[in-house]
């Protein structure tokens, strides 16, 4: 309970501030927050929810796991050999020094404006924390584990299943949680430039018509859903690596 | 049987090789209780996993019923020195020991069962659905035992495997492979640095000298079965055959070892 009150303290503190700030302010950029939250009611609950919010998520959640799923394939072939990762080391290091914006006009004119080029532009750009942790974990992993798994015959799936992923899973999870911030980010950014739907392209859109309090109230539900979806992977994480907090715990 | 002719093995190669076992020759029985002892560094990690296919030999050939060994035989299962690398801290106990079973047996409940039948043998039956790094070493090392007991293997190799337990467990446990050995007659391949233990348990102890090693001399123990911690370790016949492994293992742990081959001498075992 203490903790939690602890934990508001702040975030009040600063509403408040922004509260008696903005109160009194004239500056059209600079609206009261009552009309902010007025604009949020009007156009996040929930007139715009399934028409914008709910297609933002599901493509930054699509780019984050078809990431997920491809940078952890990836990882574990190239950890596991050495002349594959040699070859692909040089592609990987260009792709991955790509700013991810840079690649959204190359994506407009290559796959359109579609859900699947936004979707494209966010797992590539999240596919490289998830792979060079992936890379990293399996070539870590305690040679005697895999001398205990082999002498007692396990087939390839179950090394895999049993074995690799699970010792891999802490850094997995670590690249994981740098992706979902990536994510988070090209999700907005593919919003700005050729979108028809979104929270950034509402943001953006209430921005070109002079709707500033839009504009704050599209700010701020942004950083509720950035808050949100991190909780939420949190709370995953504890579940799956169970194990693992409570061995760094006691040790 | 399992036999090791003339093993040779190095790490590495160049200046930075380093010749870990000379020549070997070796055979075990069927139904045999082996233990090797030899000092730190001697090689005998290395001896175990080229038997049981981890490592290839840099020269010389193990078979196993006459056929090379060229991976991990199903009939054989390992218990690895290092007990808290060997088992899965994702894992609970149970699934420890479960995991190489998947392969054997289909049905979950024969593997419930010879869990529940490995972890009571050796006194873990309450900590099934703990995971490994809730326990004690000596606890892990058990776990592991337990893990190769349940595997029920025709041949179980043991690497200084009551290293981490206290006086009682050990005792307890050395009754506890000897029993399981009397009622399946697996084989049995331990190293140990313990001679008391080696001579306990062994129906033959080879000596290993330091690296890079050769076998000094197996020394058949005459000592009559079913063995007891107290009757056994008081028959004049015993304190004299740990002196005599004593004083080999002393004669040779500073000495490097005869360029080879080495005579391998003592009882010669026929299955
Ligand atoms: N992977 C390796 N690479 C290089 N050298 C190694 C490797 N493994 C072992 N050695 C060396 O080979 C020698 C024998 O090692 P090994 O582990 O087999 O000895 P050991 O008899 O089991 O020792 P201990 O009784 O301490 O367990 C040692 O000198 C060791 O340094
Ligand atoms: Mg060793």
């Amino acid at each position: 309970m203490k903790r939690i009150s602890l934990r508001l303290a702040l975030p009040a503190l600063l509403l408040l501030l922004w509260w008696t700030t903005s109160a009194r302010s004239t500056s059209p950029f600079y609206p009261p927050l009552s009309e902010v939250l007025v604009s949020f009611r009007e156009t996040w609950l929930f007139a715009r929810f399934g028409s914008d919010v709910v297609p933002s998520l599901v493509r930054l959640l699509a780019g984050l796991l078809i990431a997920s799923v491809v940078g952890v394939a990836l990882g574990v072939a190239l950890g596991r050999s050495a002349p594959l990762a040699r070859a692909m080391n040089p592609a990987v290091q260009f792709c991955r020094s790509v700013p991810g914006t840079a690649l959204i006009p190359v994506s407009v004119v290559l796959l359109g404006i579609g859900d699947g080029a936004k979707i494209g532009v966010i797992a590539f750009v999240c596919a490289f924390p998830v792979l060079l942790n992936t890379v990293d974990a399996v070539r870590g992993i305690d040679p005697q584990l895999e001398d205990v798994a082999r002498s007692y015959r396990l087939t390839r799936a179950q090394r895999l299943s049993s074995v690799l992923l699970p010792a891999a899973a802490p850094q997995i999870f670590a690249g994981v949680r740098t992706a979902l911030g990536m994510a988070f980010i090209m999700m907005v950014v593919t919003e700005l430039y050729a979108a028809t739907d979104g929270v950034g392209f509402v943001t953006v859109s209430a921005r070109n018509s002079f709707d500033v309090p839009g504009m704050w109230a599209g700010t701020v539900l942004l950083g509720l859903l950035g808050v949100s979806l991190t909780a939420l992977f949190l709370a995953l994480q504890r579940r799956v690596l169970r194990w693992h907090i409570g061995m760094t715990e006691r040790n | 049987m399992l036999s090791v002719t003339h093993l040779r093995k190095t790490y590495g190669s160049g200046g930075q090789a380093v010749e870990a076992i000379r020549d070997l020759t070796l055979t075990v029985g069927k139904g045999e209780f082996v233990c090797i002892v030899g000092p730190s560094g001697a090689g005998k990690t290395t001896l175990l996993k080229c038997l049981c296919g981890l490592l290839a030999p840099s020269d010389g050939t193990v078979t196993l019923d006459g056929e090379p060994v060229t991976g991990p035989p199903k009939a054989m299962a390992s218990v690895f020195q290092d007990y808290s690398r060997s088992l899965m801290p994702w894992f609970s106990v149970e699934r420890n020991v479960g995991l190489p079973l998947r392969n054997k047996h289909r049905s979950a409940a024969d593997r419930a069962k010879r869990i529940e039948g490995a972890l009571a043998a050796v006194g873990l039956e309450s900590f099934g659905s703990r995971y490994p790094w809730e326990l004690s070493g000596g606890m892990q090392q058990r776990v592991a035992i337990a893990r190769g007991l349940a595997y029920e293997p025709e041949i179980l190799l043991l690497d200084e495997p009551f290293a981490s337990v206290d006086a009682q467990t050990r005792a307890d446990l050395e009754d506890l492979i000897l029993r399981v050995r009397e009622a399946t007659g697996v084989t049995m391949l331990l190293v140990t640095h313990d001679i008391d233990e080696a001579v306990y348990l062994a129906d033959r102890v080879v000596v290993m000298s330091a690296r890079p090693s050769v076998v000094v001399e197996t020394v058949a123990v005459d000592l009559p079965r079913p063995r007891d911690q107290v009757a056994t370790k008081s028959l004049a016949r015993f304190a004299e055959l740990r002196a005599h492994v004593l004083r080999l293992i002393r004669n040779t742990a500073d000495q490097p070892a005869p360029a080879a081959p080495a005579a391998v001498t003592g009882a010669a075992h026929e299955d």
